[in-house]
């Protein structure tokens, strides 16, 4: 099954047709979509500043490593279900949408980028806990998450428009 | 009164401007969202400190000084990309209830976070009690989401 048709048929299960037409529910979780990004992306940009090296720079990276991100776990676990009931809703149109496709890429970039850090520079983490400017590797997995995290809020936000939709 | 300086922002050359491209409006509403974060972030990290959660290891005092900056860059964007916004469609907004409901919450948030907040942050710990620093990070986060679901029902008519 291609993916267009596996979208296709999520359109037409009964509950994707009931959320495309309730009144209240879609514009409900969109708002809850939308309000917990200070929630998760709040606290994210906060780790990210600190680990760039111009926030926070007083306290230990690890402890607003352990301290922060469970916030900002709870918060991701909120956008990825509110976000998935979003496309759930209207799966054809937004699987076709150039600003979802690329909101997929850069959520792939994102947390590749996410685990690179985990995975090396974090391990060191004991070498560097308490610089004020984290090194060079640290830096730039901070900025990137910045830049990634800047374009899918935007990407997201694009969605809505159908500028490059294909006519029905 | 208010309603003329209403038609007045929304026939103005900005207002003109941002209906008449199609670009305009959402990149300026994809630079509130984004302020949106930040900001969010900002009064979080500082709230849930006053409820005893996230950087609780440091004074309430310093988180409080960390955030600050962020607080006031990112309300700065949020109220200068808000304005733009609004211009765009100051009639709509003058007989949608959610907007007056924003407006209220904007004032009362950065009024409470301005004074009462600031000073609570500020005092030497030993002299607010638990009690009274929850309180303060409640009301905080309920003015502030006022100020986000207002926000997001403007969009909704």
């Amino acid at each position: 099954m291609s993916l267009l048709a596996f979208c296709e048929w999520l359109a037409n299960t009964p509950a994707s047709i009931a959320l495309h037409e309730s009144t209240w529910a879609y514009p409900v979780i969109e708002s809850v979509h939308v309000l917990t990004l200070c929630l998760f992306l709040g606290t994210a940009v906060m780790l990210d500043l600190r680990l760039v090296g111009i926030a926070m720079q007083k306290v230990p990276v690890s402890e607003i490593y352990e301290r922060l991100l469970p916030w900002t776990i709870a918060g991701f676990a909120v956008m990825v279900i509110s976000g998935a009931l979003l496309f759930y809703g209207i799966p054809v149109r937004t699987y076709q949408n150039i600003f979802f496709r690329v909101k997929v890429v850069l959520l792939l970039l994102a947390g590749l980028n996410a685990l690179v850090f985990h995975s090396t520079v974090y391990r060191k983490i004991a070498e560097w806990d308490r610089e004020p400017v984290p090194p060079r590797r640290a830096r730039i997995s901070g900025a990137l998450s910045l830049l990634f995290w800047t374009c899918i809020v935007i990407a997201g936000r694009m969605i809505a428009y159908n500028w490059f939709d294909k006519p029905a | 009164m208010l309603l003329s300086f209403f038609q007045w922002c929304e026939g103005s050359g900005v207002g003109e401007a941002i209906r008449a491209s199609t670009w305009l409006f959402p990149v300026i509403e994809s630079l509130h969202l984004l302020g949106l974060a930040v900001i969010g972030g900002a009064i979080l990290i500082v709230d849930l400190r006053l409820m005893g959660f996230g950087l609780r290891r440091q004074p309430v005092r310093q988180v409080a000084e960390y955030a600050q900056p962020w607080l006031i860059g990112s309300l700065i964007v949020m109220l200068a990309s808000g304005s733009l916004l609004f211009t765009s469609e100051a009639i709509k907004c003058y007989y949608h209830d959610a907007f007056w409901m924003k407006m209220s919450s904007l004032s009362l948030a950065i009024l409470f976070t301005f004074t009462v907040r600031r000073r609570v942050t500020r005092a030497p710990e030993d002299r607010i009690g638990p009690g009274w620093s929850r309180t303060v990070a409640l009301v905080s986060l309920a003015l502030w989401s006022g100020v986000g679901i207002g926000g997001r029902w403007i969009g909704f008519s």
